[in-house]
C-alpha cells in the first residue's frame, strides 16, 4: 500500500505586482495589482513504502512547494494528499514524528551552540530516552562520519560537516518518510558522495521512503531508481531516468576518434553531426538506425575508438526546460 | 429520560485497569513534558552564556528606574504624596529588578526567525514554537541574574538607604507576583508576534505599546503619585502588573496584593485563549502563504 498519494494536487499563489518607478509606485501604494500564480498544477502520482524518488524540475517549476505540501508546512489550494496514512496540513504529532523535511538553506541547528545541544533537544522533542538517544547518535555519526564535530559550534564547521550535522538533527526521530529539498547544494564533490552513501545506506536499513530533489544529476542517478519530473507546475514525466532519457533524446551520440582527420562534409548521412575537431567527432544517431550506422562507420573510417552514450541527463532536461515543452506524458 | 451512555464513554471506575493506564499514561506524559523543558533550558541556558555580554548590555539598558529615582530623589513630590526618601529607593531599586526580570523581546526573535525562514524547521516539530521562545526568557533570565545582583550591590553601596531585605513571606509573594508579570508580558507580547504571520513587521506595534507600558506600568514614578483617576485608570491595565505591583510588593509600599494577583490572573485568563486563537489563524496563514 502505498505511503503517499498524491491525487490532483494544486497550488495557487496570489502575488502582487509593481511596476518600476515613481509612478508605478505611486499606482502600487493606491491600487495594488495582484496576478494568480500557479506553482502546481493537477499533480497525481503514489509512492511506495521504502521508495526513493527523485524530483526534478528547474528553479521555480514548484518542487519546494510541492514539498511543503507534503510535509504539511502549505495547505493544497485543490486535490489531496496522504502521506503515512495522514493529512499533512493537520500536522497531527503523530503525523510529524514521521516524517523529515530537510531544506539545503535551511538550518535547525542552533548555530552558536555544538550539534550534540541540538540533537538532545531533538531527543527530548521526540520522546526519545537518554540511552536511546545516545545510541541513535552513535548510529547516525558513525554513518556520517562525525566524531568531534559534534562537539564544536555549529558556526565553526565546515559546510559539508553542517549539513551532515543537520540531516543527524533530521533523522534522529528514524522518520519514515523523508523530504528533501537539495540537501547537497553547495556541497563539494567528496561530500556530495558522502551524503549520497548515506542517504542510500539509511535508505537500506530503515527502510525509509525518500524524495528528493537535487539539481545534481549525479544524486539523482546514483539514489533514484524512479523520477517524478515536474515542469511549469505539472507532472512531465513519472518512470525510470532511462525511459526519461528514451523519451527525450530519441538520438545517442557517437564519438568517433580517427586515424586522420576528415572534412564535416564527409560525415553526411550517418546522423546529425554534433562537433567535428580535427580526428575528434561527435555524431547523433537515431536509437533505430544505431547498429547500423556505427556498422558502416567502422567499414568506411580508420576508426581507433568508437563510444555510443545517451547525451548527460542534465543537457537533455535543461534542453527541454529552455523549450518550455510541456506535452503530456 | 437519560440518553444511554455508550460504555466506552462512561467515566472508568477509580480504580479500574483503564483508570490505571490513563494515570500512567499521565504520567509518562509529565516526564516527557519535563524532560523536554530541561532540555531546553540546558540549551538555551548555554547560549544565553555565549551572548553573556550582550546581555550585560541589556541589563545596563534597564537602568531607567535607577535614573528615575535620580530624578525623583529631590523632588518635593514624593512628600506630597506622603513618600519617604528612604520608600523612594526602595521602590526604584526594586522596580529595576523586576523590570530587569520581566523584559520581553519574543517579537524581536520571532521576526527574525520568520524572516530568516528558520521558522520551517521548527514548525515540523511536535511541540508548539512558544516554548522554545519561553525556555529562551527563562534562561535569559537566568545568566541575567548575576549581572542584576552586581549593579543592586552597587547601587545599595551608592545609596545606603536603598538597601533592605524584605521578609521571607513578602519576597516570595514578590518573586510570584514578577514571575506572573513576566508570563503577562510575555503572552501580551506573544499575541502581537503572532501579527507576524500578518505583517513582517508586527515588532513596530510592539514599539508603539511600549508608551503606554512606559507611563502606566509605574516605571517613571509610583502609580500612587499620579492623579487619582489616572490611577484607577492604569489599573485597569496589565501594565501595572508587570512592574508597579511586584515592586510595590518587594519594597513593602501600600498595595492591596489580592487584588494585584486577582488583576494579573484575569489578564492571563484572557490573553491564553487569545494567543491560542491568533496562533491557531496564524498557522493557517503561515500555510497559505507557502511559508
Amino acid at each position: 500500500m502505498a505511503i503517499i498519494h498524491v491525487k490532483g494536487l494544486s497550488r495557487s499563489f496570489r502575488v502582487s505586482e509593481k511596476q518600476p518607478g515613481l509612478a508605478g509606485t505611486l499606482r502600487h501604494f493606491v491600487r495594488r495589482q495582484f496576478r494568480t500564480v500557479d506553482a502546481v498544477r493537477d499533480l497525481h502520482f503514489t509512492i511506495e513504502p521504502g521508495e526513493m524518488v527523485g524530483f526534478l524540475g528547474p528553479n521555480g517549476a514548484g518542487k519546494t512547494t510541492t514539498l511543503k505540501m507534503l510535509s504539511g508546512l502549505l495547505h493544497p489550494s485543490g486535490g489531496t494528499v496522504q502521506v503515512a496514512g495522514h493529512v499533512p496540513a493537520r500536522r497531527e504529532a503523530d503525523f510529524l514524528r514521521r516524517i523529515t523535511l530537510v531544506m539545503g538553506q535551511k538550518q535547525q541547528l542552533i548555530w552558536d551552540l555544538p550539534p550534540l545541544d541540538s540533537l538532545r533537544v531533538n531527543a527530548a522533542v521526540y520522546g526519545l530516552d537518554d540511552l536511546e538517544a545516545r545510541r541513535r547518535i552513535t548510529d547516525l555519526a558513525e554513518m556520517l562520519d562525525l566524531g568531534d564535530e559534534l562537539q564544536r559550534p555549529v558556526r565553526k564547521l565546515s559546510l559539508g560537516q553542517r549539513m551532515k550535522a543537520e540531516l543527524m538533527a533530521a533523522l534522529l526521530h528514524r522518520p519514515e518518510v523523508l523530504f528533501l529539498d537539495e540537501p547537497t547544494l553547495g556541497l563539494d564533490v567528496n561530500a556530495q558522495a558522502a551524503m549520497r552513501r548515506f542517504l542510500a545506506d539509511y535508505n537500506r536499513r530503515y527502510g525509509a521512503t525518500v524524495l528528493l530533489t537535487s539539481h545534481y544529476m549525479a544524486d539523482i542517478t546514483a539514489l533514484c531508481p524512479r523520477v517524478l519530473l515536474i515542469h511549469a507546475g505539472s507532472l512531465f514525466h513519472d518512470g525510470s531516468l532511462d525511459r526519461l532519457t528514451q523519451r527525450l533524446a530519441p538520438r545517442r551520440e557517437v564519438r568517433l576518434e580517427l586515424a586522420d582527420s576528415y572534412p564535416a562534409e564527409a560525415f553526411e548521412g550517418y546522423g546529425e553531426l554534433e562537433s567535428c575537431s580535427g580526428r575528434d567527432v561527435r555524431l547523433l544517431v537515431e536509437r533505430d538506425r544505431l547498429t547500423t550506422v556505427v556498422g558502416r562507420l567502422l567499414a568506411d573510417l580508420p576508426v581507433l575508438d568508437l563510444e555510443v552514450r545517451d547525451p548527460p541527463i542534465e543537457d537533455i532536461i535543461g534542453r527541454l526546460f529552455q523549450q518550455g515543452s510541456t506535452d503530456s506524458p | 429520560m437519560t440518553p444511554p451512555v455508550a460504555p466506552s464513554r462512561l467515566p472508568p471506575e477509580p480504580h479500574s485497569p483503564s483508570s490505571g493506564r490513563a494515570s500512567r499514561r499521565h504520567r509518562n506524559g509529565l516526564a516527557a513534558a519535563l524532560r523536554v523543558a530541561r532540555a531546553l533550558l540546558v540549551s538555551q541556558y548555554a547560549l544565553m552564556l555565549e551572548y553573556r555580554a550582550e546581555i550585560l548590555l541589556w541589563a545596563l539598558s534597564g537602568l531607567l528606574p535607577l535614573l528615575m529615582f535620580a530624578l525623583w530623589s529631590g523632588a518635593p513630590a514624593g512628600a506630597a504624596a506622603g513618600i519617604s526618601p528612604q520608600a523612594f529607593a526602595r521602590y526604584f531599586l526594586a522596580a529595576f529588578v523586576v523590570r530587569q526580570f520581566t523584559v520581553v523581546w519574543v517579537v524581536y526573535a520571532f521576526e527574525e526567525d520568520n524572516l530568516l525562514g528558520r521558522l520551517s524547521p521548527l514548525l515540523l516539530q511536535p511541540l508548539p514554537l512558544v516554548w522554545r521562545y519561553a525556555a529562551a526568557h527563562l534562561a535569559e533570565q537566568a545568566t541575567r541574574l548575576p549581572f542584576v545582583l552586581a549593579m543592586v550591590g552597587l547601587f545599595v553601596l551608592a545609596v545606603p538607604e536603598a538597601g533592605w531585605l524584605p521578609s521571607p513571606g513578602r519576597l516570595l509573594l514578590a518573586v510570584l507576583a514578577a514571575h506572573l508579570g513576566f508570563w503577562l508580558n510575555f503572552l501580551l507580547q506573544h499575541a502581537i508576534t503572532m501579527l507576524c504571520f500578518w505583517s513582517e513587521r508586527a515588532s513596530a506595534l510592539e514599539r508603539f505599546l511600549f508608551m503606554p507600558y512606559l507611563f502606566l506600568s509605574g516605571m517613571l514614578a509610583p502609580l500612587d503619585l499620579y492623579p487619582e483617576a489616572v490611577r484607577r485608570l492604569a489599573l485597569l491595565t496589565p501594565f501595572p502588573s508587570m512592574l508597579y505591583v511586584p515592586a510595590q510588593i518587594a519594597s513593602g509600599g501600600p498595595i492591596d496584593i489580592a487584588a494585584g494577583f486577582q488583576s494579573v490572573a484575569g489578564w492571563l485568563a484572557l490573553l491564553i485563549p487569545i494567543n491560542l486563537v491568533l496562533w491557531r489563524a496564524g498557522m493557517r496563514r503561515y500555510a497559505a502563504m507557502g511559508g
